[in-house]
């Protein structure tokens, strides 16, 4: 089944296309990688889904309903998460209020206090953050911020889940752990579409990878397929 | 170590008793001083409910304050007070409400700037409305007995500070936390915002427009200029920043302080006070930018430290 | 008729001048300096009374205390920001905690300045006469004194438009203002610009106070008009634009000297609902990004 569509989606800036007419498919359960020079439009591309911007043409579904225009709230109540290229954490509040506020108000169910406590605390031990679960968030390192964002993330309960660079700034022992997450939380049935620089994991977690330049979709295709596309051999070496 | 929720909460339930029987032995005046003192906190604990969280800085404090004077000097002559009471808290928060539609969607300084000139609006809007089509500028208020007043303002500061200790604690506390920390990280993880702060600053307007409501019966003479005053709009700020908008007991002590101090200084130092006031600001945004909450939370960590450390 | 206009046009020009260099000033103290500087209105209020004195006790004429109080202004401009605000900027976590504690100490500083002010020359109002004589240009009567407040305003608008475009100071604090960053990286050294900026938005302080006092009367208190008046051009004119502070201030004139023709007590209202109309559809204004 199609969990995401996007037609022609387009954002201008002024008088700069950031994103132009990209057409993309994500059917349920895939794990897709989204690459592309610095610039392509690629946290672009997921502001726009997310509701984040508005897009200037085009339109984008999810599950079959226009979604293209709705605010970033009601994107995430129906079952989109993402996380930030710059994890946008609540820095002055503990890991576990992170996780708590996205129980509490991440679907569209009313939950009761404690059962939103309880949901919040196995998502920090999902994510293994369960020890510091007190600590203020601007407290801790790299890697165990992003993963406050990932739970956080998989604290509404998405059926979609896109990462912005989620390995950015990880080194190769913290990214082998990211992939291993990411591969767990596929076994749960969570889609995936992820914005990646670490080539290394996108080649091995993704099922397809699409890739951006200059705001266009310049090739799709399996892993081994873009490894090898002349096109964006090309547009990597020239930067 | 005494176990401190029961201790903190018999201190208050004494103070509050105090306060309610103070009128019985004391004379006038400083009962009227204390009613000044507690219209202050309850302005200064109205605006943290909603600024402290959201860290939107609202300077509309005047106008939400100045149409609860204005209804009470309009409809004081029909209405009974508990009524005129209860209606200039209401066309506050409805007041607020327009307002925050309107602008709850612009940042920071935008939002800052724009506060503040909507109560000038407001102000200026009635000084020529009461000029031109009134034809006089001030407006009498119907008298209300100092003692009434005092109890009025008495139930207000408590009907606030439960407002605003069920908010902080509530879910609705931690959604106006995370929009304050990071509001686009709240907007992805479900928060309405808009929906958020707009209800917090309505609610937040509602107390300063039912103090205003009564305030205007002790002041009983009311024109645009005393009612609108900007004052209102800056010194809930500095007392909230003094005192610290972490905890409950920050605004509050801020503005008791910083009250307090007006009163003394105005008898005393009349020429001096806004230099006072001005350094204090200065001095607590470079050296406690958490206000006076922030110097007890050190203290507290460094004796934890201590004991630690010997321990 | 046409003298009515006439008079409407040039009220408007010389309102519009002095609304221009205060909304110049605000603008770098906001747009480069990132310090949303309420205090602005007091130091044209200081320049004003400062006029005042120097002319009443040692009869020096305001064009000469333009001189002076620009430059003073500027200094003392330059040394707070280098002190309280560079301190603060240091010690912010963020840029929006910067934000809002530069904005809260420049209430402070609002507060400080406007009563040591009551301390020096009481409330009352003051004014002066210079330069009364009327001077006809197309039939319209004109106090001299306000087309010279014209000359100057519109004269010093320009001359810094010039040193703006042109001048190697000029198109670093431009730089700056766009892309402090980039600046920093290209060799500015943005400690020096960004108090630079805090000065020069004193200096026109210093340049409009005087002029100001020549055509009104003046009182401690009418700071904080100005500093509206200044953050509405800056916001008409576009954040971060310094032409469109220029341009917006005229504008600004303009408007207020028609509004007050027919009813003069119902200009700052106009100017509101005007302020409030931008804010609403178009914040950034004519020229901003």
């Amino acid at each position: 089944m199609q969990i995401l569509e996007g037609k022609n989606v387009t954002k201008h800036f002024g008088g700069l296309a950031a994103v132009h007419q990209v057409d993309f498919n994500i059917h349920q359960g895939e794990v897709v990688g989204l690459i592309g020079p610095n610039g392509a439009g690629k946290t672009t591309l997921f502001n726009l889904i997310s509701g984040s911007l508005p897009a200037t043409g085009g339109e984008i579904r999810y599950k079959g309903k226009k979604i293209t225009g709705l605010k970033p709230h009601q994107i995430c109540k129906k079952g989109i998460a993402r996380t930030f290229q710059s994890a946008k954490l609540f820095a002055g509040m503990s890991v576990f209020e992170n996780a708590l506020a996205a129980s509490l108000f991440g679907t569209k169910r009313v939950i009761s206090v404690p059962n939103a406590e309880k949901e919040a605390e196995e998502l920090l031990e999902f994510v293994e953050l369960s020890t510091v679960r007190e600590m203020l968030a601007k407290d801790l390192p790299i890697a165990d911020r992003k993963r406050i964002e990932v739970a956080r993330a998989l604290a509404t309960k998405p059926e979609l889940l896109m990462f912005d660079e989620v390995m950015a700034g990880l080194n190769p022992t913290e990214i082998a752990q990211a992939m291993e997450l990411i591969t767990k939380i596929q076994k749960k049935g969570i889609t995936i579409f992820m914005i990646e620089h670490v080539m290394k994991a996108i080649m091995n977690v993704c099922d397809r990878i699409i890739v951006l330049h200059h705001g266009s979709k310049i090739a799709e295709g399996t892993p081994g397929e873009i490894a090898t596309s002349r096109t964006v051999i090309e547009v990597y070496l020239g930067e | 170590m005494i176990s401190q929720k029961p201790f903190l909460l018999g201190l208050l339930i004494l103070i509050l008793i105090l306060l309610a029987t103070i009128p019985l032995y004391i004379p006038p005046y400083p009962v009227i001083s204390l009613t000044s003192i507690i219209m202050y906190i309850i302005i200064t604990v109205s605006w943290t409910i909603f600024s402290g969280p959201t860290r939107y800085i609202s300077l509309a404090s005047a106008a939400f304050f100045g149409v609860g004077v204005y209804t009470s000097a309009i409809l004081g002559h029909i209405l009974p007070l508990p009524v005129v009471i209860l209606i200039g808290g209401l066309v506050s928060f409805i007041l607020a409400l327009c307002i925050g539609l309107l602008t709850l969607r612009l940042r920071g300084m935008y939002f800052i700037i724009f506060t503040f000139g909507i109560s000038e609006l407001i102000r200026h809007s009635l000084l020529w409305w009461e000029t031109k089509i009134m034809g006089t500028v001030g407006r009498w208020v119907v008298a209300v007995d100092h003692v009434v007043v005092y109890y009025v303002i008495l139930v207000i500061f408590i009907l606030a500070l439960l407002t605003a200790y069920l908010i902080r604690r509530s879910r609705f506390g931690l959604a106006m936390r995370s929009i304050g920390e990071q509001e686009e990280a709240a907007t992805h993880i479900g928060i309405n915002a808009t929906v958020v702060k707009t209800t917090a600053f309505a609610i937040s307007a509602f107390f300063m427009g039912a103090t205003g409501a009564i305030m205007a019966t002790r002041w009983t003479y009311i024109d645009p200029k005393i009612a609108l005053n900007p004052l209102f709009s800056f010194m809930p700020v500095l007392m909230a920043i003094f005192g610290g908008t972490g905890q409950l007991y920050g605004p509050i002590f801020g503005a008791a302080v910083f009250a307090y101090l007006e009163e003394i200084l105005i008898t005393k130092f009349p020429y001096y006070y806004m230099l006072i006031f001005g350094s204090i600001l200065i001095v607590v945004i470079l050296f406690l930018p958490h206000g006076m909450v922030g110097l007890v939370q050190n203290l507290r960590k460094r004796g934890v430290k201590r004991q630690n450390a010997n321990s | 008729m046409f003298v009515t206009v006439l008079d409407i046009v040039i009220g408007g020009l010389i309102m519009g001048g002095i609304y221009a260099l205060i909304a110049v000033g605000l603008s770098l103290q906001y747009g480069v300096g990132r310090v949303l500087n309420v205090s602005h209105g007091e130091f044209i209020m200081i320049g004003a009374f400062a006029t005042w004195s120097l002319y009443t006790l040692l009869g020096i004429s305001p064009l000469l205390s333009l001189v002076i109080c620009g430059p003073v202004l500027f200094i003392i401009g330059f040394l707070i920001h280098r002190s309280l605000f560079q301190y603060l900027r240091d010690k912010s976590e963020s840029i929006g905690a910067f934000a809002d504690s530069s904005l809260l100490a420049s209430f402070g500083l609002l507060f400080i300045i406007q009563n040591v002010a009551l301390l020096i020359w009481k409330a009352d109002i003051r004014g002066y006469s210079y330069l009364n004589s009327p001077v006809s240009i197309l039939g319209a009567l004109f106090a001299a004194h306000r087309l010279v407040a014209l000359l100057f305003a519109v004269g010093i608008s320009l001359a810094f438009y010039f040193f703006l475009k042109h001048t190697r100071l000029g198109k670093a604090i431009r730089a700056a203002a766009e892309d402090p960053t980039t600046a920093q990286v290209m060799g500015v050294n943005i400690h020096w610009v960004l108090a630079i900026c805090f000065g020069l938005g004193a200096l026109m302080a210093g340049f409009a106070g005087p002029l100001i006092s020549m055509m009104y009367e003046i009182q401690p208190m009418m700071g904080l008009e100005y500093t509206i008046i200044a953050i509405i051009v800056v916001v008409l004119g576009g954040l971060g634009s310094i032409t469109g502070s220029l341009i917006g201030g005229f504008i600004l004139g303009l408007i207020g000297s028609i509004v007050t023709y027919f009813d003069p007590g119902f200009s700052l209202i106009a100017y509101y609902i005007i302020f409030i109309l931008l804010l609403l559809i178009r914040p950034t204004g004519i020229f901003g990004k």
